[in-house]
């Protein structure tokens, strides 16, 4: 009887070890919270500099057309206008994924719907293996063979948005396609099946039935697409021309919140007000991140409640 | 044998190497219904998907034999799987409807024909899922999504869309079985409902199913037919041995 009640009471083997499991877990848990909250109080931290140390106008920050950090302009006040680089960041991440959308889409039905068959054996590794060239790979081809041929067809230097949209399409629509194609083969097959049964042909069920039943995901890789697009950093330095202007077309130099960013990092003064502006930049870039990540966050959502 | 609508000859069909149905014979009346029993494994399914072409979907999947549906061969060079599909229609086991709303799935059928006119639509809508049994309690919610309906209604859904396109013959593969006892009484009730408006082709592996509901009962097993009769005689003097183990519940 005692006995029993002995080992009713002790701790068993088995507890323990769900307790040091536990701890380490909690553990890890915590240390990524503490990386990923000091990030956020790092770059807002030094980012908001720009605002309530170096004074700076919040909306002559967002909304200026000149970015000329360590030279006062004739009111006396720092050429620190980030409309360029927002604006030419939005411009290539968008038009990228538009570009890529259709691509993405059209290979995914083709892997998944048309061929499967020779979409697993070939697309499929393929398409796995542009995912995992790194970045400056791209820019490395987007220097040596876009740019050229865009200034041999347009003219003038190469650079500028239609070269990053380029290189950025390339780079983002593996990510697309493969994303696109993991939500195509989530689609039941009783769909498939139930629509050819009612006297679908292949191509109505697939666009009736399959690409709405989709829409979630799809969508989902479009915003992941366009969140990889937004933050690419060195491919798109390599290509857009990194003029801090106002992309005057799609051909002329431009720049974008990355490349100003890597451009200009090492040759500030931390804590200078040179340096604070960049730190806004990369605070826009983490919230648009956040964005992005609120966005597919809602469309999953959404998904669900179907 | 009076005016058979579907008759079926010498089918043989193979996954691969591996024959699956041997040399299958049965022909159908038009209307009423058929009921297919067996054990699991035994190619009802494979059987009735073959009726619609479904195999097609599948590769490595080789079928022979002789398949005449109103007078024409269905595995003939020329045949419209798509028109087939029309004319015979098919109920899964799970209920199925498509992530739009109740309307939109029994009306999917009709669109896809080509069906613009939005009263002809309302109407045979509402035809379908009066057929089905289902009208009284999605009347209201029309609009909402199927998939917030109970798996019986759901069921009973996706029976309208496919009656929505008038087939000439409904072929439902085990449509009860994921279904609770009310729920199938209503799916049965469903089928009695369109019995003499249809020819109705059940896989079922409730035996008193096929015999509340159905004209006929074929036996299948191992691939084989065999037997079919009228399903009050099967239950109750079958000709086979084999019937009477399993009717009896000896095997499968
Ligand atoms: N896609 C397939 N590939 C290979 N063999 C298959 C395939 N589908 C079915 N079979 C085989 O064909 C035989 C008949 O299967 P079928 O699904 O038609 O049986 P069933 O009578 O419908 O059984 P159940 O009552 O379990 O649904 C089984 O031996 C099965 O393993
Ligand atoms: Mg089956």
């Amino acid at each position: 009887m005692d006995q029993i009640r002995e080992s009713l009471l002790k701790t068993s083997v088995a507890t323990k070890k769900e307790r040091f499991g536990k701890t380490i877990t909690m553990a890890a848990l915590i240390l990524i919270g503490l990386v990923v909250i000091s990030i956020f109080y790092f770059v807002a931290s030094k980012g908001l500099a720009t605002f309530f140390t170096d004074k700076i106008n919040f909306w002559d920050f967002m909304t200026g057309k000149t970015w000329n950090p360590s030279t006062n302009g004739s009111n006396g006040k720092p050429q620190v206008g980030a409309l360029p680089m927002i604006t030419g960041s939005f411009m290539i991440t968008v038009l990228s994924a538009i570009v890529a959308t259709p691509f993405a889409i059209g290979t995914a039905i083709f892997m998944t719907e048309i061929s499967p068959k020779y979409g697993a054996k070939i697309l499929q590794p393929v398409i796995e293996l542009l995912v995992g060239i790194p970045s400056v790979v791209y820019g490395f081809i987007g220097l040596t063979v876009v740019v050229p041929f865009i200034r041999s067809i347009f003219g003038g230097s190469g650079f500028g948005v239609l070269s990053g949209t380029v290189v950025l399409f390339v780079m983002i629509l593996p990510t697309v396609t493969s994303m696109t194609v993991d939500t195509l083969r989530s689609v039941p097959q009783y769909y498939r099946e139930s629509a050819l049964a009612i006297g679908a042909t292949q191509w109505q069920a697939i666009y009736k039935v399959i690409l709405r039943a989709a829409t979630p995901g799809i969508l989902t890789a479009i915003v992941f697409g366009m969140a990889r697009a937004f933050g690419e950093a060195l491919a798109v330095q390599m290509v857009v021309g990194n003029a801090a202007i106002m992309p005057q077309n799609l051909t002329s130099p431009a720049s974008t919140l990355t490349s100003i960013l890597t451009m200009g990092i090492g040759n500030t003064v931390m804590g200078s007000m040179q340096n604070d502006v960049l730190w806004t930049l990369a605070l826009i870039l983490l919230v648009m991140s956040l964005i992005f990540n609120i966005i597919i966050r809602l469309i999953g959502k959404k998904g669900e409640l179907k | 044998m009076t005016s058979s609508i579907l008759t079926t000859e010498n089918v043989k069909l193979y996954y691969g190497d591996k024959e699956a149905l041997h040399d299958i014979n049965l022909s159908f009346p038009e209307k009423g219904i058929t009921a297919l029993i067996g054990p699991s494994g035994s190619g009802k399914s494979t059987y009735i998907r073959a009726i619609n072409r479904m195999h097609d979907l599948t590769d490595g999947v080789t079928v022979t034999g002789n398949f005449m549906f109103k007078g024409k061969n269905i595995y003939a060079p020329t045949t419209d799987t798509v028109a087939l599909r029309k004319e015979i229609g098919m109920v899964f086991q799970q209920p199925n409807p498509f992530p739009f709303s109740v309307y939109d799935n029994v009306a999917f059928g009709l669109r896809i024909a080509g069906e613009k006119n939005k009263a002809v639509i309302d109407e045979k809508v509402e035809k379908a899922l009066k057929q089905a049994a289902v009208w009284d309690e999605v009347k209201d919610v029309l609009n909402k999504s199927a998939l917030s309906l109970s798996g019986g209604q759901q069921q009973r859904v996706s029976i309208a869309r496919t009656l929505a396109v008038s087939p000439d013959i409904l072929l439902l593969d085990e449509p009860t079985s994921a279904l609770d006892p009310v729920s199938s009484h209503k799916i049965e009730e469903t089928l009695m409902n369109i019995r003499n408006d249809y020819t109705i082709i059940i896989v079922t592996h409730n035996m008193s199913q096929a015999s509340r509901i159905s004209d006929r009962t074929a036996f299948f097993m191992d691939g084989n037919l065999i037997e079919i009769s009228p399903t009050k005689e099967l239950f109750t003097e079958p000709k086979e041995q084999a019937t009477q183990d399993y009717i009896s519940g000896r095997f499968g």
